[in-house]
């Protein structure tokens, strides 16, 4: 059974299909790539699957059930962990803090025990903290856990939210252009990096990349976007022949016309 | 038993017994002083109105600047509560504790009430929205003959030194706790991005309501201490000037800053008390201040920071737990 699936998933700002009529089929443990030309809806997916905005048409199912509708954080409950093309980070509050938050959703106690200290809260706390630090560990960000997310550079600013979406516990992961800005050496770590994590936390992934190299060097199927539509998928090596898909990035003067 | 001991560890260790050390003797000081004649009747009332005070700030701060949402309505939970405890003390004859926390419920239910539709707004808008209410709330009080309407209403006088300086203790140590726990930091997540916050697993609005709730229950609580102080309210002491006023402690103190909202809210009613003799001036040299902290700490005094201990070099690493 697919663990994500979208029917005929629409999306439309006033007139302007950003996404149009979208079946998509991700299934357990797979590393899917999302791809296309600027303004091509890749975001705009994201948005969808996440419950930022509302389909227009269509639905979208995770794990068989219907999730269109739910708002994101009850969506992210179910198990579908994003980051953000544009960095969010909390970007006042330390490093280990943003990963914190995101373990919120697992606090073992409840306010009132947070407010008159019982011994749960303690237990809780000392939990969510490890917990944490474990995650920074893995990203290489234990040694920075005091520091506020926004003094961060950027690499570190782009793998701690990956580290702080992983701490939901997702299923499914949506990493929105995780290589952004990051220098080829970063990128070949980050790559080895989302293999890892992948088969440590039993991950799905569906990733949207502008970097070819990443894109092709990690997924095993690819889905080709432009205009709100999918104008291809398949295997890496299928979409590098594909015809359409060269027209599209390479066709007819520059592709980046379109929708943001 | 370890486990018990450990618990014990992580309540009483050093820093918190410093903490407690330093308020009996801020406490016992200002009674002491009192006792001897030291202190006059004005200065124990400001004392005391600065321990209202600081519980309004605190509490505000929780809702601006730790939640970032920005409510301007903080006089009308003040009045709920300081009207519904002199309901219970007055017209019911009940016990001054249980006049406090029905003031206090009433309020939080007030804020729960209101919270739930005002909390979609954003900004500016859920500012003009709370000043509203904060105004319904005062000509509602205005028009309720029962407890005196315009002419103000009596409330003989229960609250001294010790009540409200305790119940100023723990309003400060229940909103630190707040905040310092898992349920504190999904509010500040909310201030700091909304939309990540949700896609973090964080119900934004629960915890928007959740904030506003213990805002206005302090509130209430605030109000209640004030009502059975004063011997006298009226609704006209609730207007939105206090509202501001009380917003203005915050911003002066420092946004998202505990310490700052303290220190803000002791200036500012202290430095009112020493100008009472020049009322005329006394607005102008306010403001005058308020334009050069602005200008020289555009954060408040506190910025986000808070006010720590730590120089004391307290052994006890970790857990950046309790009280202030």
């Amino acid at each position: 059974m697919a663990l994500l699936k979208t029917e005929n998933l629409s999306k439309s700002f006033s007139g302007l299909k950003a996404v149009s009529n979208l079946d998509l089929e991700i299934n357990e443990g797979e590393l899917i790539g999302l791809i296309g030309p600027n303004g091509a809806g890749k975001t705009t997916v994201f948005n969808l699957l996440t419950g930022v905005y509302a389909p227009t048409e269509g639905s979208i199912y995770f794990q068989g059930k219907k999730i269109n509708g739910l708002p994101p954080y009850k969506i992210c409950q179910r198990g579908i962990g994003r980051t953000f093309q544009n960095i969010r980070l909390f970007g006042d509050l330390t490093v280990l803090d943003n990963v914190r938050i995101a373990y919120h959703q697992h606090v073992t106690y409840n306010t009132i025990t947070g407010i008159l200290r019982l011994p749960q809260y303690f237990k809780g706390e000392r939990e969510m903290k490890n917990k944490a630090l474990n995650f920074l560990k893995i990203f290489d960000l234990d040694d920075k856990a005091g520091e506020l997310a926004k003094n961060l550079p950027y690499g570190q600013q782009r793998r701690l939210e990956i580290a702080r979406a992983l701490a939901t516990k997702p299923s499914l992961l949506l990493l929105d252009e995780p290589a952004a800005g990051m220098n080829p050496q970063e990128t070949h770590n980050l790559m080895e990096l989302i293999r890892w994590i992948r088969e440590e936390f039993k991950l799905t992934i569906l990733l949207i990349e502008h970097d070819m190299s990443l894109v092709m060097g990690v997924c095993e199927r690819i889905y080709v976007l432009d205009y709100g539509m999918v104008i291809a998928h398949g295997t890496p090596e299928e979409i590098k022949q594909n015809p359409r898909v060269i027209e599209a990035y390479l066709g007819e003067g520059l592709s980046d016309a379109g929708t943001e | 038993m370890s486990n018990m001991e450990k618990y014990r560890n992580q309540l009483i260790n050093r820093k918190n017994i410093i903490v407690l050390f330093l308020l009996l003797a801020v406490y016992g000081v200002v009674q002491g002083l009192f006792n001897i004649g030291v202190l006059g009747n004005f200065y124990m009332m400001t004392l005391i109105l600065v321990c209202i005070y600081i519980i309004l700030a605190v509490s505000q701060n929780l809702i601006t600047g730790f939640t970032g949402q920005l409510a301007i309505g903080h006089a009308g939970f003040m009045a709920i509560g300081a009207y519904m405890s002199a309901f219970v003390t007055m017209k019911l004859e009940g016990h001054l504790v249980a006049g406090l926390i029905f003031g206090a419920l009433m309020a939080a239910l007030a804020g729960i009430m209101v919270g739930i539709p005002t909390l979609r707004l954003r900004g500016d808008y859920l500012a003009i929205a709370t000043l509203g209410l904060g105004e319904i709330v005062r000509i509602f009080f205005l028009n309720f003959n029962y407890m005196g309407g315009a002419t103000g209403f009596q409330v003989s006088k229960t609250i001294n030194w010790t009540w409200a300086f305790w119940l100023m203790v723990l309003s400060v140590v229940v909103i630190t706790n707040f905040i310092n726990s898992s349920h504190g930091r999904a509010c500040i997540s909310v201030r700091e991005n909304e939309i990540a916050a949700e896609a973090m697993g964080i119900n934004t609005t629960k915890y928007k309501v959740l904030a506003f709730t213990i805002g206005a229950m302090f509130a209430g609580l605030a109000g209640g201490i004030y009502a059975n102080y004063m011997y006298f309210i009226q609704p006209g002491t609730f207007s939105f000037l206090k509202s501001f006023e009380i917003l203005v402690m915050v911003v002066l103190g420092g946004l998202g800053s505990i310490t700052g909202s303290i220190l803000g809210a002791g200036i500012m009613t202290i430095g009112s008390a020493l100008l009472a003799d020049y009322p005329e001036m006394r607005m102008v040299i306010i403001a005058v201040l308020l334009i050069l902290i602005m200008v020289f700490r555009p954060n408040g005094i506190m910025g986000n920071k808070e006010f720590k201990l730590n120089f004391l070099d307290l052994k006890k690493k970790g857990e950046e737990n309790g009280t202030t």
